[in-house]
């Protein structure tokens, strides 16, 4: 399946529904999809050569992973002009974990010629669910690989494009100023107050979807009706709650959050994950058994 | 004789786990087969290999089956086994169980009886099937760090997925299967240089047919080419060497099948950072050799070790420059970013960074630590030591700060030192920079301590604070676990202590700093045990002092409890009646007063057991006999000589005063029986013994000496 990036704002491609959830249950799937990352902490002002506010993934999910899918991961490199022959590369070590997201997998960063390129994860737990099948992850960071491949020092020197008369478009050309003017937004100008009411307007909204779910679930259990969850908006739930991740994300780099406030939020954003997360286990299983029926 | 061949192919497993893996996996082998009478309990072991993507083992000369075993089975008793001399049914029974015929039973003569019984011979089975049958139970109990899931269904767990399997004994393929592998004689070259599969068709041939698909298996060996290998790269640029890191090599040994070096250049303008910055990028991130000059000043050179064979084109150079660059870069943007707040306006800051989840922010910390720091101060001044306060002070208020900038939140390993190099470049004082620097210090066993007062104080103070606040959460180390690793930091103040030669109390220090934790009401719910904390802390730091005696200071355990029994608080005293204690404790006299002392430790224990009662002093005119006269009139002299002594530091002459006592204990216990009928005598003479017990164990508790006779029960 090669899928869209999805449109909002996430802070990594596990984010997206198309990994996050899945990579839940037992159904086999393949896919891979850009997907612009935004870290507001990130954020350079458009002045560090290697660090961006929004970065773009490929992501790459095998679920199950095939037994060669090391082999055939250092095949995609060759395939986008990667002699190995000539280059050095290695597996180290690199576990993955997302509290906010009750996730964590095991895996390596690879690193070409001391380049780390890719995050190669087993995911083994995610929404705090334990994954059988588990998945691999493989998110390539595209601004690297270019840079990497056109050999230069900073990203905004990428050449993005070239046109038939030899000039040609930097990646700074396309985004140094959204690299700097949110960088300002991020860090200086968000307002605080209204982030804070931005948060709570998405939790409060995810939450009474969840309510819902589990208000839905408990009336089926005294009179079946298994269209009511099928068309339930679980999906409209998970994207609330990748709101408050991008605005507890913006509330970080703001410097609003305190450290009596910080363990509390973070649990307050999982608890909505691993919610999405086990109300759309339950609903793709009454999915199934209705099929079946 | 047989060879066995056991290689477990797997996806990259994780350096640091790699050597531990590989001896655990040789020695339950070893055990495997000893135990199922496989091998000579006198053989030499096996020969282990491993790279990232491999764990192997290979045993020469194993048997090929187990040798047979003579049993003998009881089975009923003789007059059911046999009647008029002819064996019954019972008797047919038992043999044709047995597998023998009825005329060669035997009979045996137990406690119970004679019975009748059968010697069977047990065939041993093959080898090959019993390491088939055992393999998989080892292979899961391999110890990992971290481990996974991998296939569907879950059935095991191993560090990263298992991807073959050789097994080979006397040239045959082990019938096994792991993880869903089935064991076979191929094994798989290097990666990239000569990916594929390779047969081993002999087990002692397996090293040279990796090798010759570009795959060294033995570390040690990859070791060597590592070391040669950098020699080699270093010589080309003339008057430099690489810096010697036994870790880092032990980490690119177990990166890398097939090792190569490459040396690379960066722009001679970073020599402008601090080396340490250089140093940890280097190291750290890139796993990259620093490389010197003659003076041991940094070149503008870095060695790589890569896992192929060469670089012919310079690309991988190349490539690796780049990287490097472009992290100085980061360090240099960094650097310069946090130059424009200064540490003193970064304390504010440190409201926002947590400390511990109950325990608050850094800034609260911060303020506590300044506050003991600052009580610590007071104390050695007192005491006549050169200590200045506004330094401490400032470098206690500032310690923290650096956690608010860039350059730490990059490479948190520098936490510390980049305080102090950044509190120079603000023109704060050298003795402040120094005391930041180092206040992490010492990190591990061989690690330097703080170089200045000022600095061991605030390291105190931060660590003190830190192992008292998580003690009275509850959170205090148990068994192996130790997560915020309280015993490092404990271990850590013991040796300031010791090495800076500061006489302050384990238990004052701890108590003032639980006091500072009462004082915050926010904290008030959550400091569940503190009441409890003191007793904890002060077994706690008995058992860091003790262990530093005995590991550090190979001080011999006995003088260890004895000096501690009397009083465990204060570090460099307890070095020094150590010390006096091992010098006095070869001569006679100071063995014999030991044994007395164990012996009067009896006495009033028992004493006490059966209820008797003494006053607290005994009564001088109302002893009867001469020699507890002399005694008497010996200890109350001795008494206030060890006293003054003791007062006075000198504890080596105190313990001979104490020595000099032995003849007149001696002619006591000869001519004196203690436990007699009348009261008052007998109350007067353990009052005798009580104050001796009591005067002469403040340096240290004698009973505790094992002497040479008890030594031998």
């Amino acid at each position: 399946m090669l899928q869209q990036p999805y449109d909002v704002e996430v802070g990594a491609g596990t984010m997206a529904p198309e990994t996050f959830l899945r990579v839940l249950g037992p159904k086999s799937y393949r896919t891979a999809y850009l997907q612009p990352s935004r870290r507001p902490a990130d954020g350079r002002y458009g002045e560090n050569p290697n660090r961006l506010y929004k970065h773009t993934q490929l992501q790459v999910i095998l679920k199950p992973p095939p037994d060669d899918v090391q082999e055939l991961y250092l095949r995609s490199l060759e395939a986008i002009g990667i002699d190995l022959r000539k280059h050095d590369i290695k597996f180290e070590e690199d576990n993955w974990e997302s509290p906010t997201l009750g996730a964590w997998g095991i895996g390596w960063q690879v690193m070409l010629d001391g380049l780390e390129i890719t995050q190669f994860t087993y995911f083994q737990q995610c929404g705090g669910i334990d994954l059988d099948p588990i998945s691999a992850e493989l998110t390539y960071g595209l601004e690297r690989l270019a840079a990497f491949l056109q050999d230069v020092d900073s990203i905004y020197d990428i050449v993005w494009s070239r046109a038939a008369d030899g000039s040609s478009v930097t990646y700074g050309d396309v985004r140094l100023a959204e690299e700097l003017q949110l960088s300002v937004y991020n860090f200086e100008a968000a307002d605080v107050q209204k982030a804070w009411q931005h948060l709570q307007l998405y939790e409060s909204e995810c939450k009474a979807l969840l309510d819902g779910y589990a208000a839905l679930k408990k009336k089926e259990a005294e009179s079946p009706e298994e269209s009511a969850i099928r068309r339930f908006p679980v999906l409209g739930a998970f994207d609330l709650c990748l709101k408050c991740s991008h605005l507890f994300n913006i509330l970080d780099a703001r410097g609003a959050i305190s450290v009596t406030e910080r363990v509390g939020v973070i649990a307050r954003i999982r608890a909505l994950a691993v919610g999405v997360a086990k109300a759309y286990l339950d609903q793709q299983q009454a999915n199934a058994r209705e099929a079946a029926a | 004789m047989p060879d066995l061949l056991i290689e477990i192919g797997c996806e990259e497993i994780p350096a640091r786990m790699i050597d531990g893996a590989r001896e655990e996996l040789a020695r339950r082998i070893s055990d495997l087969l000893q135990r199922e009478r496989l091998s000579a309990a006198s053989q030499n072991g096996a020969s282990s290999f491993s790279t990232p993507r491999r764990l192997a083992v290979l045993v020469q000369n194993i048997q090929s089956q187990q040798p047979d075993i003579q049993e003998q089975l009881v089975g009923p008793a003789t007059k059911i086994a046999y009647k008029d001399g002819k064996p019954t049914a019972a008797a047919e029974a038992f043999a044709r169980k047995a597998g023998i015929d009825v005329s060669r039973l035997e009979k045996v003569t137990n406690p119970k009886g004679e019975y009748i019984a059968a010697t069977v011979t047990r065939k041993g089975r093959s080898a090959s099937e019993i390491i088939s049958e055992s393999l998989p139970k080892e292979l899961n109990a391999l110890y990992w760090a971290k481990n996974m899931y991998w296939r569907a269904g879950k059935p095991e767990r191993f560090v990263r997925p298992v991807r073959w399997i050789v097994g080979l004994l006397d040239g045959q393929v082990l019938p096994l299967e792991y993880a869903g592998v089935k064991a076979d004689s191929k094994s798989r070259g290097h990666r990239i240089l000569s990916a594929g599969e390779i047969r081993i068709s002999k087990a002692a041939d397996y090293d040279r047919d990796l090798r010759s698909r570009s795959v060294v298996a033995n570390p040690s060996e990859r070791l060597e080419r590592i070391r040669k290998a950098l020699d080699a790269a270093a010589r080309t640029v003339p008057g430099t060497r690489w810096r010697e890191d036994g870790e880092l090599l032990n980490t690119v040994v177990n990166l890398t099948e097939f090792p190569g070096v490459v040396l690379g250049t960066f722009d001679r303008a970073f020599l402008s950072l601090p080396e340490e910055v250089l140093v940890t990028v280097m190291r750290d991130h890139q796993k990259y050799f620093a490389v010197e000059d003659s003076s041991g000043k940094l070149a503008p050179h870095f060695l790589a070790v890569l896992n192929t064979d060469g670089d012919r084109d310079g690309v991988i150079r190349h490539g690796n420059e780049r990287v490097l660059r472009a992290r100085f870069n980061d360090a240099q943007f960094f650097w310069n970013a946090d130059q424009k707040i200064p540490l003193t306006q970064r304390v504010e800051m440190l409201r926002a960074v947590t400390f511990q989840k109950d325990l608050g922010s850094y800034w609260t910390k911060t303020e506590r630590v300044r506050q003991l720091s600052a009580t610590l101060a007071q104390e050695l001044k007192q005491q006549g030591r050169q200590v200045s306060l506004p330094t401490t002070d400032e470098a206690a208020r500032l310690a923290k700060t650096d956690l608010t900038t860039e350059l730490v939140k990059e490479f948190t390993e520098l936490q510390g030192v980049v305080g102090g190099l950044y509190a120079r470049a603000q023109g704060h004082t050298q003795a402040v920079a120094d005391a930041i620097y180092d206040h992490y210090r010492p990190e591990s066993a061989v690690d330097t301590i703080p170089r200045s007062i000022e600095g061991a104080l605030v390291s105190l103070s931060d660590k003190a604070d830190s192992v008292c606040g998580m003690f009275a959460l509850g959170l205090q180390p148990s068994g192996s676990k130790d997560p915020f690793a309280l015993r490092r930091q404990a271990n850590g103040i013991v040796r300031i202590l010791a090495e800076h030669n500061l006489p302050l109390r384990t238990s004052q220090m701890c108590a003032a700093s639980l006091a500072l934790y009462k004082a915050a009401p926010e904290l008030k719910d959550k400091l569940r045990e503190l009441d409890k904390a003191p007793e904890a802390l002060a077994a706690f730091f008995r058992e860091r002092l003790d262990f530093y005696m005995r590991e550090v200071r190979a001080i011999a355990y006995d003088v260890v409890n004895a000096v501690l029994s009397a009083d465990s608080n204060n570090v460099p005293d307890a070095l020094s009646r150590a010390e006096a204690v091992a010098r006095i404790r070869p001569t006679p006299d100071f063995l014999a007063i030991s044994t007395a002392f164990k012996r009067i430790k009896n006495i009033l224990r028992q004493a006490r057991e059966s209820g008797k009662q003494w006053p607290q002093d005994f009564n001088s005119p109302a002893l009867t006999e001469e020699a507890e006269q002399t005694l008497g009139s010996r200890v109350i002299k001795a008494a206030e000589q060890v006293e003054s002594l003791r007062k006075e530091k000198r504890y080596g002459d105190a313990l001979s005063q104490i020595a000099q006592l032995r003849p007149y204990v001696d002619t006591f216990f000869d001519k004196v029986m203690v436990m007699v009928e009348d009261e008052k005598v007998r109350a007067n003479r353990l009052a005798l013994l009580a104050t001796m017990q009591r005067s002469f164990s403040t340096i240290a508790d004698f009973s505790e000496i094992v002497t040479e006779k008890a030594a031998g029960c």
